[in-house]
């Protein structure tokens, strides 16, 4: 089977290069094992939010001076970054969710754990702050779900105290939710969504808007939505303060809403998409990736003009590590690694820990090497990238994101 | 072998992250409060189960085998067949006799046809549908497929055996039970398309029920004795020189990993040679070696809808690709979406309300879709979503034969009288 361009990995980098090549009238596939990071997301992308363990607010992209040379960031530059991140917030918009910030400025999002991060784009119903004003609240009602363990509500209070927020805490309850309770296991944050829909987002809201008096608004664990915005407007418009959602623990309702809004712009667009696939190696041909072979299609396999692959870092096992060595496993690309297992890791667990920033390395458009050698029409983005550290640096989407842009305008 | 590989079991449950991923995809999750979801079903509780049986939980037999977790499963855990296995494994009950009837496929169907029209006609009436609810189980709100009243296996031999002998190439089709005790014309379609590229058809020569009913329904020991039966015709068929090819995705599924996962019977010598009829023919017009000449008059507005086992497949690329080739077919894509029937899960009285749950949204998408038919690779798909939207359900394979302009296909592939 024949594509113009496939794309290896359905997380968040894979499914937004594919959007633009099929956008640009491309037969794009993905193919992709399993689900992807996108399941743990915050409900915020992050470009630039520390360097040197000081936070970033101020035009993010003029600091790219501070970074490695071999850095993401720094092989596209600040005047390509700001046109091709300058594209997301409309392929959001497009894949149906809403987002707001600014490339010139971080705003500041509230974390589970109460903590103020530095963030470029957040989903429209989760909590942001401009940054460097005070909060626009006097005080605040965190409403939990009764026996609800994921969300915890102590730590939000700390944080929104030490900057003059008043809290209540209370826990609500609503007996559509009673039948999640017969196992133990499944009160999670995604079962509660599917079932909050309709009448149950009503009863809901009655609850929250008891819970809410006094308070200039409310800030609740992000158990709504799921699959459509509709169960969060149901609720908004039935209390009568602001409701506002923090992240959970996973799996994260608005991950799974992006990853589905996404996969289907892809589909709507006339991509392929093969789930549950995993590709186990390729065919080259002179430094060009000819085809591909995946496990389910066995002896039939994909070609095509370009590749791309986004399998991720160690988390969407696109780089593996044994106890000898660490590798890319599907077509052995050079990595940045150096020396054996005792140099991959510190043993200050909140250190800046080496393993984080392995990958592939690339030239300045992206593609990848063998030996050495570049591959000419395979291009590797996403957390897969080898020189930096998306935790330390809070950067992981931004550079998901622009490598993903940027591979997909060199093809299109 | 590594350190981590050696302590990794036949169903690598120790790979499970448990980030909860799966039971997000699960559909039995979404509707049934009792049924444990699969992390807790599978990873988790194997942990248990391997102390002590008695950590067991009857529950698990919600699971409608659909594999839907496993697809969505970012560490490969094979959470479907953990609990498939733990059901066979340590689950309390007998399968009752309203399972085992539900499960012999073979002997229910073979009788069946043989008096199919009073089959046909009391297992329409009221009374008889409401005394199955009662008595076995069966719920009363379920149509049943109609029994054929003469086999595929019986026309064959009768009207196409003959005709086959004449082509050079051939396949092996495993028919499976639907084809043969209730919709021949499926195996009949598969033989027009195939005699019109060019490739006789011949029948394996003993087929059983693939057994997907006998292990959902924990009738190990049949379904063991089937599938053995099954993978010696299959191994003859292939050491003659053949493929062996399904219209059925769920059989073709449980030949190539059921039989190795949950039956623990070796199949890889053979397990490339099975596939399915639409990969193969697709495989045969990709790679040039046939041509497929389609009616200037047919047009229909098609839906395809990706059964689970076609899902973890991941063959359907294959099917719609086929379809999209017929000129005058409006071709529909539908949400990916369990329509909750899973074979014989949905005919039993304790399980309907879920297995209707399960398929709402995609009955209500079909429904809105303004389609002529929809198109779809497994039977009992066909059967719940034909009782649920009342539109007609085909087998791709049906659907070409239908658009397929015989004469000027075979003459396209030089096919000689
Ligand atoms: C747990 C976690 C939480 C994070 N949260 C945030 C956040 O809130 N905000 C933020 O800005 N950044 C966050 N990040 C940073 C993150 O790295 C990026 O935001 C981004 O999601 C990475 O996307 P990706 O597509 O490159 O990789 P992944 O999301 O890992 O996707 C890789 C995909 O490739 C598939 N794959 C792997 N190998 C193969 C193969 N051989 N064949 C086929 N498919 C294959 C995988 O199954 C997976 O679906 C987080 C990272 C992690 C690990
Ligand atoms: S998706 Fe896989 S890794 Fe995650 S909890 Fe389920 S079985 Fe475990
Ligand atoms: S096989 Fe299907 S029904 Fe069973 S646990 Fe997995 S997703 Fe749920």
């Amino acid at each position: 089977m024949r594509f113009d361009t496939i794309v290896i990995g359905g997380g968040l980098s894979g499914l937004v290069s594919a959007i633009e090549c099929a956008r640009a009238g491309q037969k794009t596939a993905v193919v992709s094992a399993g689900q992807s990071a996108l399941h743990f997301w915050s409900g915020s992308f992050e470009l630039l939010g520390n360097i040197d363990g000081r936070p970033v607010i101020d035009n993010p992209l003029g600091r790219l001076g501070e970074l490695s040379e071999d850095h993401p960031y720094r092989k596209i530059g600040e005047e390509k970054l700001r046109e091709l991140l300058g594209k997301v917030p409309g392929i959001i918009s497009d894949a149906g969710l809403k987002c707001t910030g600014s490339l010139d400025r971080n705003h500041l999002r509230l974390t589970p754990l109460g903590f103020l991060k530095p963030a470029w784009l957040t989903l429209g119903d989760y909590v942001s702050f401009a940054a460097d004003q005070p909060l626009p609240w006097k005080k605040v009602a965190l409403v939990n779900i009764y026996s609800y363990l994921d969300f915890y509500p102590r730590f939000l209070e700390y944080g929104l105290k030490k900057r003059g927020v008043e809290c209540t805490i209370s826990n609500v309850n609503i007996p559509q939710l009673d039948t999640l309770r017969k196992s133990t296991t499944e009160m999670r944050a995604t079962n509660m969504s599917r079932i909050l829909t309709d009448s149950a987002v009503d009863a809901l809201a009655a609850e929250v808007d008891k819970a809410a008096k006094g308070a200039d608004a409310v800030i609740m664990p992000a158990i709504l939505g799921i699959y459509s915005d509709a169960p969060v407007e149901r609720l908004r418009n039935r209390v009568s303060v602001p409701v506002w959602f923090v992240p959970t623990t996973p799996a994260s309702v608005p991950g799974v809403r992006c990853q589905l809004s996404l996969r289907d712009l892809f589909i709507r667009l006339g991509g392929e998409f093969l789930p549950g696939d995993t590709v186990k190696g390729g065919y080259f041909e002179k430094n060009r990736l000819r085809r591909i072979h995946t496990v389910n299609l066995g002896e039939m396999p994909l070609e095509a003009d370009n590749f791309i692959i986004s399998t991720g870092s160690f988390f969407g096992h696109g780089l593996i590590a044994d106890m000898e060595r660490i590798y890319e496993p599907v077509f052995g690309l050079d990595l940045n690694v150096t020396g054996g297992r005792t140099e991959w890791y510190r043993k200050d667990f909140y250190a800046s820990q080496p393993y984080m920033s392995y990958g592939v390395v690339t030239d300045s458009c992206f593609r990848p090497s063998r030996k050495g050698e570049t591959v000419e029409n395979l291009y590797a983005t996403g957390a897969l990238l080898a020189g930096f550290n998306a935790l330390k640096e809070g950067s992981g989407a931004g550079i998901t994101l622009a490598t993903a842009l940027h591979a997909a305008s060199s093809l299109t | 072998m590594t350190l981590q590989q050696q302590n990794i079991s036949d169903n690598n449950f120790e790979s499970c992250i448990k980030c909860t991923i799966c039971t997000v995809y699960c559909p039995v999750t979404a509707v049934n409060p009792d049924y444990p979801g699969p992390k807790q079903a599978g990873p988790d509780g194997e942990r248990y189960r391997l102390k002590k049986p008695l950590y067991y939980d009857e529950a698990l037999k919600y699971c409608l085998n659909c594999k839907r977790c496993e697809v969505a499963c970012p560490n490969d855990v094979r959470i479907g067949d953990i609990i498939q296995s733990a059901r066979i494994k340590y689950g309390r009950h007998r399968p009752s006799l309203r399972d085992s009837i539900l499960a012999d496929t073979d002997t229910v169907g073979t009788m069946a046809s043989a008096f199919a029209p009073i089959v046909n006609f009391t297992l329409r009436l009221k009374p008889v549908k409401l005394l199955m609810d009662t008595f076995l189980g069966v719920d009363d709100h379920r149509t049943f497929p109609k029994y054929s009243s003469v086999k595929f296996e019986t026309w064959y031999n009768k009207h196409a055996a003959a005709e086959q002998e004449k082509f050079p190439k051939k396949v092996a089709y495993f028919h499976g039970c639907y084809v043969n005790y209730n919709y021949p014309k499926l195996g009949m379609d598969f033989i027009k398309v195939f005699n019109a590229i060019g490739i006789g058809v011949s029948l394996l020569d003993k087929e059983k029920c693939c057994g997907v009913a006998k292990i959902a329904n924990r009738c190990i020991k049949d379904a063991t004795r089937d599938a053995e039966i099954n993978l010696k015709a299959i191994r003859e068929a292939v050491g003659n020189g053949m493929d062996v090819l399904l219209t059925s995705s769920t059989c073709c599924f449980t030949i190539r990993d059921e039989y190795p996962h949950v039956l623990k019977l070796e199949n890889e010598d053979v397990r490339d040679h099975v596939s399915l009829a639409t990969r193969a023919l697709y495989r045969l017009v990709d790679e040039g070696k046939v041509k497929l000449v389609f009616r200037k008059d047919f047009r229909k507005r098609i839906a395809y809808h990706v059964p689970c086992h076609m899902e973890k497949l991941g063959w359907s690329i294959y099917s719609t690709t086929l379809l999209k080739m017929i000129p005058g077919l409006d071709f529909v894509r539908l949400d990916p979406h369990c329509c909750g029937i899973a074979g014989t899960y949905g005919f039993k009285k304790e399980y309907y309300n879920y297995s209707q749950a399960i398929g709402e949204p995609l009955f209500r998408q079909i429904l809105d879709s303004n389609l002529d038919s929809v198109a779809t690779d497994c039977e009992t798909c066909k059967w719940q979503i034909e009782m649920s939207t009342g539109l007609p359900v085909e087998n791709p394979i049906s659907i070409i034969a239908d658009a397929l302009d015989v004469e000027a296909t075979r003459k396209a592939n030089n096919v000689e009288d």
